[in-house]
């Protein structure tokens, strides 16, 4: 692959199997790696896809233009802590469709949104860690809020049961098929997770590069705008943006 | 159960006024105090790497979990409440500095009025204009006795900002409808970001009286009267909902703890959960034994001569209600004062601008922006409205980050993901302006907090029931607050915007402030109050409870400057006059 722009192509990743699977030649076991109830450690699955798709090929200028930076092709495995591989496939599929890499600039598959995903999902906030859940779970009033049981790692893995196959359809297909869901719980979480990716910290494993605050000219972690925030009046002020993972962590222990 | 030694004072919850009281009885006096404080310990240096939007602003790192206690809500009592699964409405804080850490800094005061609301507002329109369920009371103080408090209070923390009146003369460029202060504010204004200078114009050009936002982020570097310096704000935008890097936003950590440290006479106890105040009902002696708490499993008993609640508003009412220390308050006949007048604020966004030109507004601080007064409650004439008081509209610069604005877009872009959408998001993500206003909410008989009968914490005890809702009176505010501010984004040039639909029921899933009041209120009478003017119990003569829980109803002020003024009243009712002779500080 020498170069991606605007659509990109879905052979652009392929689904991997399990790490010692694909070692030993043989077919991926999704029956094994779907079964996350059990405190059991999965084997790990991986996510491969060509390195030229994610981690700064894109990077779009601030007039909006995409180009092509390092044309380079080589397969990168990312381990995946939540999801198998074929559920990967879909989300990252998913989440290109409601924030495409576009004439607008790169989206969530460039942008490494299912890292991001992956990871939020196998931490506390998937298994409602920081959620009251004790019981009885009834329903309410609408302004209570969300009163339901199944916890996001739930709502997801229920949801993606129902797009079997996603990541497979042309684009058109893929779109229909959101929209029969959009006013799903599954959508709504799959939505904010992707504008929560696009935007985070890239520490938290979306937003690679940075891409997405390139975008919008958002600078991050920026220590001072003492200088600035009282100048620039009806202008673009965009400072370049920094990343947590820029900055010197002195306090760590 | 492990009983500890004595202490003279406990203090229960380290935050604003907890802390406050703490440094007060450390400094002046030679008690023994151990303040008991459920969250971890904090300092300004665990903020230099958490400018994390997502860590911060959506998973709410700084917010009390709400896995282990959360509150049950329903609008009335035909409801079943359920439990608030998640942080929303409101923030409570966790940790030392409670929600003063993250809080957004802005520390107005309230109008002389709000603090004599009943009488004030008979005296001016009689007493039919008031809603018939109401429960607005009196608070017991007046703004003239608050007044050197809520000075000295200022001074502690270095609020920011411009007079509008000292001593009764009128300062332009104030806040003219303020009530009188002794002195300007300790330091000038913080810089005015363009989205609230556009305002500025705006409201000026209305006939309005636009001012700089009071803020508790410092406009330049400032030493205290306790000698504690702090740098200016550097306005990165990493500032409500986050703990300042620098120390520059004033919180309990970076303003209290460093003369609390000096104080050997004073400890703060993290990761004790308090459960009860322990007491004696002997008759006309009843007296506060001290507070049983929860630490790593094990349970304690903290006895102490003098027991100070100082935990979250909410919770000051739980505390009360667990232990039994004096009547629930029964809606339907009146009777019993804890749980009380539980007010939240009129607080919401009238209005989303959309600009033709980009506003930067990543830049700016919690405390940053312009507000006007000129429909504060005792500024507007009600003769001809359809409500009473009102509140302060403000253009605020926060300083925003992406996740917490981004997909913001005009009506006329129809789909909420896909290519078209996405264009128009990056496009007017840095052209979306959103007021604020922050009004009155009355007190009614209706809305009140009691213990639930279903759900319970992790220690096993009740949850805290909210009964709550909207009156016509906050709805119709709400409107003309919506009203007001079309008048003025299009003075602005704006021609594009979103009109918010309005207040309709309580509306638990988004966020509006952390100013909730009310359970343990103050007043003049036993019958009415729970605590006396100097914040004393009027039965528990050596229980004192600060905080927001304190007030009868809301003001349009945010209301941290108040807790921490009427804090340092009861401190020196105490330091000079209860610990020489215990007994009431006030009669009924």
């Amino acid at each position: 692959m020498s170069e991606v722009k605007g659509e990109i192509v879905d052979e652009s990743f392929m689904i991997s199997a399990p790490l010692s699977a694909s070692r030993e030649g043989e077919k991926p076991d999704f029956a094994v790696l779907g079964d996350h109830s059990t405190k059991q450690m999965p084997r790990r699955q991986f996510l491969v896809i060509s390195a030229a798709v994610v981690a700064g090929v894109l990077l779009s200028g601030l007039d909006g233009s995409a180009k092509s930076v390092s044309p380079e092709d080589r397969l990168i495995h990312i381990p995946l802590h939540f999801f198998d591989a074929a559920e990967a496939a879909i989300v990252m599929a998913a989440a290109s469709r409601i924030f495409p890499a576009d004439e607008s600039g790169p989206g969530a598959k460039e942008a490494g949104l299912v890292v991001y995903i992956d990871r939020h999902l196998a931490g506390p906030y998937g298994s409602d860690g920081h959620r009251y859940t004790q019981p009885p779970f009834e329903e309410g009033v609408l302004e209570l809020g969300y009163q339901g049981k199944a916890t996001p790692a739930e709502i997801y893995r229920e949801g993606l049961k129902g797009l079997a196959g996603f990541h497979k359809l042309p684009p058109a297909e893929q779109d229909k098929a959101l929209t029969q869901i959009e006013s799903s719980l599954f959508f709504s979480l799959l939505r904010q997770h992707t504008i929560d990716g696009m935007f985070c910290d890239p520490v938290h494993g979306g937003n690679v590069d940075m891409l997405g605050w390139q975008l919008l000219g958002f600078p991050g972690a920026r220590m001072s705008n003492y200088d600035d925030v009282d100048k620039h009046f009806g202008e673009a002020f965009r400072p370049a943006a920094v990343s947590l993972g820029g900055h010197p962590r002195e306090n760590e222990e | 159960m492990k009983t500890l030694p004595n202490a003279d004072v406990v203090i229960v919850g380290g935050g604003w006024t907890g802390l406050l009281m703490a440094k007060e009885l450390g400094s002046r006096t030679s008690a023994s105090v151990v303040v008991l404080e459920r969250g971890g310990p904090r300092k300004t240096t665990d903020y230099f790497n958490t400018m994390d939007e997502l860590e911060n602003y959506v998973h709410l790192r700084m917010i009390q979990d709400f896995s282990s206690e959360t509150v049950t809500l329903r609008h009335n009592d035909r409801q079943k409440a359920l439990p608030l699964r998640q942080a929303g409405t409101f923030l409570p804080g966790a940790g030392t500095g409670g929600a003063g850490e993250h809080w957004g800094a802005v520390c107005d005061r309230m109008s002389p009025d709000s603090f004599e609301l009943f009488s004030k507002t008979v005296e001016k329109y009689g007493s039919k204009k008031l809603p018939e369920d109401h429960a607005v009371q009196d608070w017991g103080v007046t703004y003239d006795e608050i007044e050197p408090f809520y000075a000295r209070v200022e001074k502690l923390i270095g609020a920011c900002g411009k007079a509008g009146n000292i001593n009764g003369k009128k300062i332009d460029g104030g806040n003219v409808f303020e009530g009188w202060r002794s002195s300007e504010y300790p330091l000038p204004p913080t810089k005015i970001p363009y989205f609230s200078a556009l305002f500025d114009d705006a409201a000026k050009k209305l006939g309005y009286h636009p001012y700089p936002s009071p803020a508790a982020t410092l406009s330049a570097p400032y030493v205290n009267p306790d000698g504690v310096a702090r740098p200016g704000c550097t306005y990165c935008g990493f500032c409500e909902r986050y703990g300042c890097m620098i120390g520059a936003k004033a919180q309990p950590t970076n303003t209290l703890m460093p003369v609390i440290a000096k104080h050997k006479n004073v400890s703060v106890r993290n990761g004790a959960w308090v459960r009860r105040v322990v007491f004696d009902k002997t008759g006309g002696n009843a007296k506060s034994r001290g507070v049983t708490y929860v630490e790593s499993g094990q349970e304690f008993f903290q006895p102490a001569d003098l027991v100070v609640l100082a935990s979250w508003t909410l919770n000051n009412t739980r505390l009360l209600l667990l232990s039994g220390v004096g009547e629930p308050y029964n809606p339907s006949t009146g009777t019993g004062t804890v749980g009380r007048n539980l007010t939240h604020q009129v607080s919401f966004s009238p209005v989303l601008a959309f600009f033709e030109k980009p506003l930067n507004k990543f830049m700016g601080s919690g405390a940053a922006g312009v507000l006007i007064g000129d429909f504060s409650g005792h500024v507007l004439d009600h003769t001809q409205l359809p409500f009473i008081r009102g509140g302060t509209l403000q253009a605020p610069s926060h300083g925003y980050g992406p996740l917490g604005t981004f997909g913001a877009v005009p009506k006329s872009v129809e789909t909420k993901w896909g290519s078209a959408w996405k264009k128009a998001a990056i496009y007017y993500y840095d052209r979306a302006g959103r007021f604020s206003f922050q009004g009155e909410h009355l007190a009614y008989r209706g809305n009140f907090m009691d213990l639930d009968p279903t759900y319970t914490d992790r220690n096993g005890d009740p949850l805290l029931r909210m009964t709550l809702d909207w009156r016509e009176n906050e709805r119709r505010m709400a409107d003309f607050a919506i009203a007001k501010s079309i008048e003025i984004v299009r003075a602005m040039g704006v021609t594009d915007f979103t009109p918010s639909r309005g207040l309709g029921s309580y509306d638990a899933r988004v966020y509006q402030s952390s100013h909730l009041q009310g359970g343990t209120i103050m007043g003049k009478s036993p019958e009415t109050s729970v605590v006396n003017p100097y914040l004393q119990h009027w039965q528990l003569s050596n229980l004192f409870i600060l905080g927001g829980s304190t007030f009868p109803q809301s003001s349009s002020a945010r209301p941290t400057l108040a807790m921490l003024a009427l804090t340092c009243r009861a401190a020196d009712a105490l330091v000079d006059r209860y610990l020489k002779a215990p007994g009431p500080l006030a009669g009924s």
